[in-house]
């Protein structure tokens, strides 16, 4: 399964915030989308998810566009939004059970599914507990486990740790790895924290809404000629600013 | 769309309409204590300046309680649809409306299950309210509460659409207060809810057409004659034609870049 975004543009208005956009992603990889605040990474994620609809280019998933099969689509994507999407005053399991209704699974079939998810994401006595009682991490937790209800074969995930501390960041970054090697999930991983990369990993870095890297963390490094990635992404974003100017 | 999937979907979104509803116990009571207040409090006050005369679809003398209570099972839909308006800008803003968004069932029976389920526990207050008000000598015909059910429905899916339609217009919370000057306030008094139109026309006449041309009116009829076990057509075929109006101005402004705009 691949899925593959074509010479997509996006503008609001007079201004454009993705330009000339391509990229592929390889079944049950890890792909770290990187790219500082306003670089167009949620834009993206946005017409990814047919939240908004393309204006230009294509997006396809095995050769099939989204266009023609829209709800072939929403069913192998799972999908993190950088903001929470969980109702606080329902527990846990009637956000789950919710989100597994929406996808056309009776309460039934979705009881296992969700007592399965939430045991891996090690969330499962917290089942009938309220959202808003939870702590962030849990809530990220709970919300990877929805996004895995239906059995996606793609998860996307919009800068899922953004707010939360480095060791609940790791934990999380971990469990999506896993995720990857347990599954085959292709992942789509947004982020602005080099942390949570490794050097294998395969990068695609969006800047200015246009795509500056589509290769590995390892690339990256070799192109800003360091050996830190943190350092790299700064190189590498800072010097289109300076080109800019 | 395959309808077991299409069913399992409705009962969810119904299901959580329900939990909301049962969890926000205070929306319940205001639903409530509204039109209680004015059956209770406004109808005492303006019993004798308000002298109703025999009007269809009553045949006898009727206490002004009796009058306005069908509008004011109305305006507890009305409020209900404002409401459900309300928390669907909320879940905009909030980002939750993503998770009805990325369904893979067709936007439109989203929408339209929402309408439903907004519609059916709208429906449980309007009961509670024509239960409290048999307390005031409200006592329509005791077929008239099953034969009202299908009126109520079809206004309460009326008042859900046109609610749908207003969140799809409504950019922010904040502006949300502005639907209560112009579309609940001059929807409910420029209607038949509280005063017999004949009344307004002796009053004016530009007003009267304005009342006339005013959806809530026919809605307030429908749900009038029903309760006293007639049918008004007319008001029937208004309601529906509106509410298919309103239904499709929301599928249409519910696309998914306005729905998901920052």
């Amino acid at each position: 399964m691949t899925i593959s975004v074509n010479n997509i543009h996006f503008s609001y208005g007079p201004r454009k915030a993705l330009n000339d956009v391509s990229f592929k992603l390889q079944t049950g990889g890890f792909h770290a989308l990187l790219g500082p605040n306003g670089a167009g990474k949620s834009t993206l994620f946005a017409l990814l998810t047919r939240l908004y609809q393309l204006q230009e280019g294509e997006i396809t998933i095995d050769g099939q566009s989204i266009k023609t099969k829209p709800a072939e689509l929403m069913q192998r994507l799972g999908v993190v939004f950088q903001q929470s999407t969980l109702d606080l005053d329902l527990t846990v399991k009637q956000n789950l059970l919710y989100h597994a209704s929406l996808h056309g699974i009776s309460s039934k079939a979705a009881a296992p599914r969700i007592e399965a998810e939430l045991s891996r994401m090690d969330m499962a006595e917290r089942v009938n507990e309220k959202v808003r009682g939870l702590n962030g991490g849990h809530r990220r937790r709970v919300e990877i486990a929805r996004a895995l209800l239906h059995k996606p074969d793609i998860l996307l995930l919009d800068e899922p740790t953004v707010g939360l501390d480095p060791q609940t960041r790791r934990s999380l970054n971990q469990h999506v790895r896993q995720l990857c090697e347990d599954d085959n999930l292709t992942v789509l991983w947004a982020t602005h924290l080099m942390e949570e990369i490794i050097p294998e990993d395969p990068v695609i870095l969006l800047h200015k809404g246009k795509i500056k890297v589509d290769s590995s963390a390892q690339a990256l490094l070799e192109m800003a000629a360091t050996d830190n990635l943190t350092e790299a992404f700064h190189l590498l974003t800072e010097s289109e600013k300076q080109e800019g100017k | 769309m395959n309808l077991a999937a299409g069913w399992h979907c409705f009962k969810g979104i119904l299901s959580r309409e329900f939990l909301r509803f049962v969890q926000q116990r205070s929306r319940f009571l205001s639903a409530l204590i509204r039109p209680l207040l004015w059956l209770i409090v406004f109808a005492a006050g303006f019993r004798a300046a308000l002298g109703i005369s025999i009007i269809d679809p009553y045949d006898t003398y009727i206490t002004y309680e009796t009058y306005i209570a069908p509008g004011l099972c109305c305006m507890i839909l009305l409020f209900n649809g404002m409401q459900s308006s309300l928390s669907m800008v909320y879940d905009r803003e909030m980002g939750s409306m993503r998770v009805l968004l990325m369904s893979p069932l067709p936007r439109p029976y989203l929408l339209m299950c929402k309408m439903v389920a907004t519609a059916l526990i709208s429906l449980t207050q309007v009961y509670a309210f024509l239960a409290i008000a048999l307390l005031v000598d409200v006592d329509p015909p005791l077929f008239g509460y099953l034969n009202v059910l299908p009126a109520l429905l079809v206004v309460a899916l009326l008042l859900s659409s046109l609610g749908l339609f207003l969140s799809t217009q409504i950019k922010q919370l904040e502006n949300f207060a502005g639907v209560m000057n112009f579309v609940i306030f001059p929807m409910f008094f420029l209607s038949s809810a509280l005063y017999p139109l004949w009344k307004m026309q002796e009053a004016s006449e530009w007003l009267y057409w304005i009342c006339m041309f005013n959806p809530f009116t026919h809605a307030v009829e429908l749900v009038r004659y029903a309760l006293y076990l007639q049918l008004n057509e007319k008001a029937l075929l208004i309601t529906i034609a509106t509410t298919a109006f309103f239904t499709i101005m929301a599928v249409i402004g519910f696309n998914p870049q306005k729905s998901a705009k920052k």
